[in-house]
């Protein structure tokens, strides 16, 4: 099976970010969307911790300590740009102003439910950061992942087996085999990456498919 | 007349009990006031409880309070980053109380609290783990979860510019939870690089209005 790497995950979400969108990127994979963004799109990054056009990394030597990302990385201002605190850029996505949230995931259900901040490990401090407030407030999350773990265990499954984040809230996902959006029948294959067959891929996913309309 | 400025940081500080709940400023390492916690740190109160989005990282900021044994519990949505060794530390060996939050719930409940609020009915978390025991409602068909005000005894704040009447200005995103701990706790105190004089700041720029602010300190560099 073909399988994409994370830049030519990230290079397929892009074309779906449309020009105008308000868009936070998550921690991880989905922050690497910015870099493939089409040219002549004017898309306006939103961070949590309060910036609205969030622009490129900072030249070596010109950083802003406190002008820095979800990730903690350090980040310009693009013209246009401004700050705003902590809870007015949550109601910022809880209020629905956000267009598109691209976030990671561990797990998400047929029913488009999405896990993606704690494991079973009890061991292992939980933290939850935005990604709840992100996947409820944001009007269409895509969720960029892998379509298996590293063990080949399916990760779009019938319902998911890790804590929730969300319930209904994704609306598609890109994965380094295909594209799946999830509708009211069902999760449906809408674009098959390489030589991928529609079998190929459902027999690594732990629910049932919809074929290409 | 109207004057909260502070000599230094450890007269700042003090009032501080063990016990007390402090809410301190900062995302990752931005907007962080380092000189207050450096001050609380060295104040000898204990027991604390510690209220702020990350629980500290390396042997900085609040992981130096957390390594000296003196938080019982940390509030917040975001405990785990890279080099958090002290907080991970203390919850593996259970020394440590967590109570976890979505982020927009932790800076709304707070807000809550500053504005007189007896809580709000959020759609996050809804459905998950950390909804659990909540009340719930639907309004209009859609699931909301019932969260209450979070107050403290004290906030520990980081602004770029101050005045004597406690008006601040933020630097960039170093605004992030200060404002809204501003409003939240007992007695606010808020660590700035430049006290300037009253008039100074564009009254535009104000993003923490002084009724929220309790004491001024100008960083003196020790930290």
């Amino acid at each position: 099976m073909e399988r994409r790497t994370p830049e030519q995950m990230a290079e397929r979400l892009a074309q779906d970010i449309p020009d105008g969108s308000y868009v936070n990127l998550g921690i991880g994979m989905p922050v690497m969307v910015a870099n493939f963004v089409p040219e002549g799109r004017e898309v306006i990054y939103h961070s949590e911790n309060g910036i609205l056009g969030v622009g490129p990394t900072p030249e070596p030597g010109t950083e802003d300590p406190d002008l820095i990302n979800a990730a903690k990385q350090h980040v310009t201002l693009i013209k246009g740009g401004c700050y705003f605190d902590t809870a007015d850029s949550f109601a910022m996505m809880r209020g629905g102003h956000l267009d598109i949230a691209v976030l990671g995931g561990f797990q998400v259900s047929a029913d488009g439910n999405l896990a993606n901040w704690a494991t079973d490990n009890e061991k292992y401090p939980p933290a939850v950061g935005g990604a709840m407030d992100l996947s409820v407030g944001a009007k269409t999350v895509y969720v960029l992942m892998r379509h298996t773990t590293k063990d080949g265990a399916a990760k779009i499954l019938d319902a998911c087996t890790y804590p929730l984040t969300g319930t209904h809230v994704v609306s598609r996902v890109y994965t380094d085999l295909a594209v799946i959006e999830i509708t009211p029948e069902g999760p449906r294959v809408i674009e098959l990456f390489g030589d991928n067959s529609f079998e190929d891929v459902q027999a690594v996913t732990g629910t049932r498919l919809l074929p290409q309309a | 007349m109207i004057d909260k400025r502070i000599a230094s940081m450890r007269e700042a500080i003090a009032g501080i009990k063990s016990g007390d709940a402090v809410m301190i400023g900062g995302f990752g390492s931005s907007g962080i006031p380092f000189e207050l916690i450096e001050a609380l740190r060295l104040h000898g109160a204990d027991n604390l409880t510690v209220i702020s989005n990350n629980a500290g990282s390396h042997e900085i900021g609040i992981a130096t309070l957390l390594r000296d044994r003196l938080v019982s519990k940390v509030v917040c949505s975001y405990p785990r980053s890279q080099g958090s060794i002290w907080f991970e530390r203390m919850f593996e060996e259970g020394a440590i109380e967590l109570e976890l939050m979505p982020q927009g719930t932790f800076a709304e409940r707070m807000r809550a609290a500053g504005g007189g609020l007896g809580g709000f009915f959020t759609p996050t978390g809804y459905g998950t783990k950390l909804a659990e025991g909540k009340e719930t409602r639907e309004i209009d068909g859609v699931g909301y979860v019932l969260e209450r005000p979070l107050k403290a005894e004290f906030a520990l704040i980081k602004a770029h510019k101050g005045d004597k009447w406690g008006n601040l200005a933020y630097n960039t995103a170093g605004r992030n939870f200060n404002p809204v701990m501003a409003m939240a706790a007992e007695t606010t105190v808020a660590e700035v690089e430049h006290i300037v004089e009253l008039g100074e700041l564009d009254p535009e720029s104000v993003a923490t209005p002084g009724i929220f602010v309790d004491r001024v300190v100008a960083q003196e560099g020790l930290v």
